[in-house]
């Protein structure tokens, strides 16, 4: 018993000084740090230090300074659970997550329940990255924000870029063997089916989410169908293995991607990603922009120098969290989730409104490919992200209707 | 036709380099009973000094100087560890192993971070060999076989052709006998240890930038090559070599399979819809080694060419 | 003096004091707890510690008792948890009607020890026909297959994203209504309690004393007329039932489950803790539960490589005290009432300085290592003291203990080998 004894007191004496309370905002950031996914969330964690530091120097949430605390949770959705207790404990209110949608469906229950069982002590959940359309749909929740496009707005960008291309008559859908990846795999095949049924899908193939080593199977595979384009979902290290065996093996045809610009795709693919490698996403870093922009993204380079600006939406939501307090007049997270509905703030690629209906953040797209000769190019190659032609997607044209039928407290 | 081409191929590369890594383990299990636990964590260390040492020098040096510091710090585990744990019996070696192995996966994310690092193929193998059904195949698959056969042909002949052999073949089933002739029995324990650990540290070198390196890859493989000693059989590096390839090509190929359960178990009632039926032979395909094992172990525990039982 | 086998039989009050006492402490503690006023979060760790000591009692059935090493346990806690989390999708289906409406969720242990002593009577059948290595390489080839067929099963296992449910549904039982951590806390008191002297029972009856009997020479079990793979197998149904049932607590507790936790890491996990505590005596395994989920949960809040530091805990603990804590832990208290306690005190206290400089070295190495590989630019500065990779100071500090750590623990060694 005695070792008993020793193991409470110290857990006393930790949550002691845990639980020495600051005036503090807390925020955790729960999502892989390390592992396959490890960069996908190494490099979020990064925007959103640099977001929260910016925040701070101007004045924090309401006079309140934020404080960030990182949680590795190895993109498993128990793990999570466990990280999100610890984070509830030591006082944190907001919860960032975005990688694995199989994650945010145990958060968004979790919080559900927590904020159901626990009067008084609500937190919210700001969702920077899992973009299953249920979550702002049937399973939609009050506690719930996010601040990405979910899977239908964006295979809404892919598929109208892709019927005006009349080369293309065969596509073959890839993802991984998860919620998101199935919610890809329907999305592709319900909105090519009504846009232009003479567009052939010839392989809807699922793989193991974060454990094929080496895809050239898959790519045979798909060049066995004679596809003329890829639609994947694939994030992480999916997204880079996939595109490195394509190199490999030679396969030169469209890759229509939600997640090319995951970190060491482009360095991975080289020369070949021009051309090949295309994106949809909420704003990237050649677009016209203000001064500040420039200056922000810069600065994330020279801070980071491994990783690129690319989670736009990180610095968005932060403003938007901001700003949502200062219309809340608190930082109190039940007033600033009721603050969030409808709110909206001037983004650097334009305005974001985040729909009170279903708590789905409203904003342009960009379709953009790889090219030489940009002013910034990423995974320190020579090479960036450009938009295509006609690529820009108005925020009005993006907007997915919602079955949400929000319970509000 | 091309996907069987294909499958066959890659299954091959694949299975030379399991074969690689659990030729060191068939040796260590056979000879000293020790189920080393922390095998594959000498294929990942092979990997990651690859890695480093072609940061400052090249890819040659590399591939002989990584597998050379596996080998080494096999020797030093076995002497200042194992041969501790030796007197608690095998349990406790297997469990020395099982920590070690847990140790050497936290000292990689130390020392070289905890995600993937770039390890690339070298600049004179990065090109296409030839174009086979329209694909390009990369010149270094090719290397790979060349050097896992290089390695297979020296194997062969260091253990059936020379004295050095005929001592560890006479220690594989009789190692006392072995020590009254007067051989230095650990010592042969040692070496052949280290030589295990450097033959996985040498799978590591050209298997790390032909798939990924990272600090997962050990867990990864570990499973897998235990599977491969147990099917093949305990003391027989044929059968070892037998079970490496039949992994291969199996888990290849089946990834190249898009067949349902429905429509090769249709004749049973099992329809498209139902749970069982939608299951593909390639979604089947991670399950396929343990399936092996579990199998094996149950209706032939010697495995396919062992000559007594694990 | 006379010795025959009633006076070396324990008297009444030994018996009280060796076997009852304990558990009336055991079970007092485990009331008090809440009511000296403890956070949420300290509950958790509590309620995960009440789950791990099942599950490692339950491990140490095997590896302890039977003798048999097995890497797969955590399929018997992950199935028998599936299934509770499943019931509780039920219960909340049912909605007061039919039979699981009238099921309490404080009943689901129950429900998780059938489905785990179903399991190990189905996996156990074939496996349990060999031991030693072959059975090591069984388990270990069966939590793979599990973990990796679970993702084939949607709607058993959930995919990706696991099961969940709500443990607030179905009937109250004491009125609790499961939803507050304090009454989980309770809940998972209670079945701790349960399991833990249920399998002390066990191992008075005569199948725990066979077991043992097996372990230690299977052959001469034989001779007396027993058959070892059927003491092996039923034990090992025993062992899957009581993971079971920490799977069940689990259940109600985390309310998730996910195909990760039928594989290698959660059982290698428990192998280590019920190692580390020690798997010769009844005890050991709840220290090391305790330790290790303390470990897990809250140093590493405190460094990054809390990991490491139980490999190499581990690790020792192979080499030097194949005991564990628990050997440690009752060596100290026999010692203490031996007429030779000061001789003891004394290398005790040389052995504790030794540890103390070379566990000094190794932190330092360790906590400057990981603060320079991560690349913050973060410096480890303990007690004010600056401990930059690059500086001399800290070098030394990283060595020089180490050194005489190592000798002083050597010493004592020769010293107590020459005795």
């Amino acid at each position: 018993m005695t070792l008993f004894a020793k193991a409470a007191m110290a857990a006393f004496v930790g949550l002691a000084a845990h639980g020495v309370a600051q005036a503090d905002v807390k925020v955790a950031f729960i999502d892989p740090l390390s592992g396959p996914f490890g960069p996908s969330g190494t490099g979020a964690y990064t925007s959103y230090v640099l977001a929260f530091e910016h925040l701070n120097a101007n004045g924090g949430m309401n006079g309140e300074k934020v404080e960030l605390t990182g949680y590795d949770n190895k993109v498993s959705p128990k793990e999570s659970l466990v990280q999100l207790q610890k984070a509830i404990d030591s006082g944190a209110r907001f919860i960032i997550q975005g990688n694995g949608s199989s994650v945010a469906a145990a958060i968004i229950d979790a919080v559900n329940k927590h904020n159901e069982r626990n009067p008084g002590d609500e937190v919210v959940f700001l969702n920077y990255a899992a973009v299953t359309p249920a979550f702002t749909n049937e399973a939609c929740s009050f506690w719930h924000f996010r601040f990405d496009a979910h899977a239908d707005m964006k295979m809404n960008a892919i598929t109208d870029w892709l019927i005006k291309r009349d080369d293309i008559k065969k596509v073959y859908l890839i993802g991984q063997d998860y919620v998101f990846g199935k919610a890809v795999a329907e999305a592709a095949v319900k909105q090519l089916g009504e846009k232009k049924e003479s567009v052939e899908i010839v392989g809807n193939e699922l793989h193991p989410l974060g454990k094929v080593k080496d895809f050239t199977p898959y790519i045979q595979k798909i060049q066995a169908s004679g596809a003329d384009a890829v639609i994947t979902g694939n994030w992480g290290q999916d997204m880079v293995l996939l595109v490195k065996a394509a190199g490999d093996s030679g396969l030169k045809i469209p890759f229509l991607t939600f997640y090319g610009g995951s970190l060491g795709a482009v360095s991975t693919l080289g020369d070949a990603a021009i051309g090949t490698l295309y994106q949809v996403s909420e704003g990237i870093t050649n677009l016209e922009a203000s001064d500040a922009q420039y200056a922000l993204i810069e600065e994330y380079k020279e801070r980071f120098p491994e990783y690129d600006y690319y989670y736009h939406r990180a610095f968005e939501a932060v403003d938007m969290l901001k700003a949502a307090s200062e219309k809340a007049g608190s930082n109190d997270p039940v007033a600033i989730a009721k603050a969030l509905e409808g709110l909206t703030v001037e983004g650097a690629y334009g305005p974001v409104t985040m729909r009170a209906s279903d708590h789905q953040a409203q904003q342009n797209l960009y379709v953009s490919t790889v090219a030489k000769d940009v002013k910034y190019t990423v995974d320190n190659t020579d090479k960036g992200w450009k938009l295509v032609e006609n690529g820009k997607i108005d925020a009005a044209a993006a907007e997915e209707p919602t079955t949400c039928e929000m319970v509000r407290p | 036709m091309e996907t069987i081409v294909f499958s066959l191929l890659n299954g091959m590369i694949y299975g030379l380099l399991l074969f690689m890594l659990s030729s060191g383990l068939t040796l260590i299990f056979s000879m000293m009973g020790i189920l080393n636990f922390a095998h594959a964590s000498f294929y990942m260390l092979g990997a990651y000094f690859a890695y480093t040492i072609m940061g400052v020098t090249n890819f040659w040096l590399a591939l002989f100087l990584a597998p050379v510091l596996a080998g080494g710090v096999g020797m030093l585990v076995e002497r200042w560890g194992l041969r501790r744990v030796h007197v608690n019996g095998h349990v406790a070696e297997l469990l020395f192993t099982f920590g070690l192995a847990y140790l050497i996966d936290e000292v990689v994310r130390i020392i070289w971070g905890r995600n993937a690092v770039n390890y690339k193929v070298p600049e004179a193998l990065d090109f296409t060999l030839f174009t086979l059904y329209g694909s390009n195949y990369p010149a270094y698959r090719i290397f790979i076989l060349f050097v896992a056969v290089f390695m297979l042909v020296s194997l062969w002949y260091l253990l059936k052709r020379t004295r050095i052999g005929l001592i560890i073949q006479a220690a594989l089933t009789h190692p006392h006998m072995v020590g009254h002739l007067g051989h230095n029995v650990p010592l042969v324990f040692m070496s052949v240890f280290g030589a295990g650990c450097a033959l996985a540290g040498l799978a590591g070198v050209i298997g790390g930038n032909y798939f990924i390196t990272d600090p997962a890859m050990a867990v990864q493989m570990g499973p897998i090559v235990f599977v491969v000693v147990v099917v093949g059989g305990l003391g027989s590096l044929e059968g070892a070599f037998l079970a490496a390839m039949l992994i291969g090509i199996l888990q290849t190929s089946a990834v190249s399979i898009n067949a349902s359960f429905s429509d090769i178990f249709g004749f049973l009632g099992l329809t498209a819809s139902s749970e069982l039926g939608r299951i593909t032979v390639a979604q089947l395909a991670p399950t396929l080694p343990f399936l092996l094992l579990v199998l094996v172990l149950i209706a032939r525990p010697r495995g396919l060419m062992g000559e007594r039982e694990v | 003096m006379t010795t025959n086998m009633t006076t070396l039989a324990p008297s009444a009050s030994e018996k009280f004091t060796q076997r009852a006492l304990p558990f009336i402490l055991f079970a007092l503690l485990l009331i008090v707890i809440p009511f000296i006023g403890v956070s949420r979060g300290t509950l958790t760790l509590f309620n995960h510690i009440g789950i791990n000591i099942v599950f490692a009692l339950s491990y140490n059935m095997l590896l302890g008792r039977a003798g048999l090493l097995s890497f797969g346990h955590a399929v018997y806690l992950g199935l028998g948890g599936y299934f509770c989390v499943h019931i509780l999708n039920w219960i909340a289906d049912a909605d007061g009607s039919g039979f699981w409406g009238n099921v309490p969720v404080f009943s689901l242990p129950i429900f998780g020890f059938a489905m785990g002593a179903l399991a190990g009577a189905i996996i156990g059948w074939p496996s349990c026909r060999r031991a030693g290595t072959a059975f090591a390489m069984i388990s270990l080839g069966v939590a793979e297959l599990m973990s990796t067929a679970a993702f084939m099963f949607d709607s058993l296992f959930g995919g990706e994203m696991g099961i969940s449910g709500d443990r607030m549904s179905g009937p109250k039982f004491f009125g609790l209504s499961m939803g507050p951590i304090e009454q989980v806390y309770y809940f998972i008191a209670f079945w701790t309690l349960v399991g833990t002297v249920a399998m002390y029972a066990f191992t008075r009856t005569p199948l725990g004393r066979l077991s043992e009997a097996t372990r230690d020479n299977a052959e001469r079990v034989q001779f007396i007329g027993y058959d070892p793979t059927r003491v092996r197998y039923l034990v090992f149904i025993f062992a899957g039932a009581f993971a079971g049932m920490a799977g069940g607590m689990s259940a109600v507790q985390d309310e998730i489950f996910t195909p990760d936790s039928l594989s290698l890491i959660p059982s290698g996990a428990i192998l280590i803790a019920t190692y580390i505590g020690g798997i010769r005596f009844f005890a050991g395994p709840i220290f090391g539960a305790i330790l290790m989920t303390y470990m897990g949960s809250n140093l590493s809040d405190y460094t990054a490589g809390w990991l490491l530091y139980l490999g190499l805990m581990f690790i020792s603990v192979v080499l030097f005290v194949p005991d564990g804590i628990a050997g440690l832990v009752f060596g100290f208290w026999r010692g203490i009432r031996s007429p030779g306690r000061y001789a003891l005190i004394g290398k005790w206290i040389t052995q504790i300085l030794g540890l103390a400089l070379v566990a000094t070295s190794v932190i330092v190495v360790v906590e400057v290592a990981y603060r320079w590989s991560d690349g913050y630019g973060d410096v480890f500065a303990p007690f004010g003291f600056d401990l930059p990779h690059n500086g001399a100071l800290t070098w030394v500090i990283g060595t020089l203990p180490l050194l005489a750590g190592i000798l002083i623990l050597r010493r004592v060694k020769r010293t107590e080998s020459e005795a």
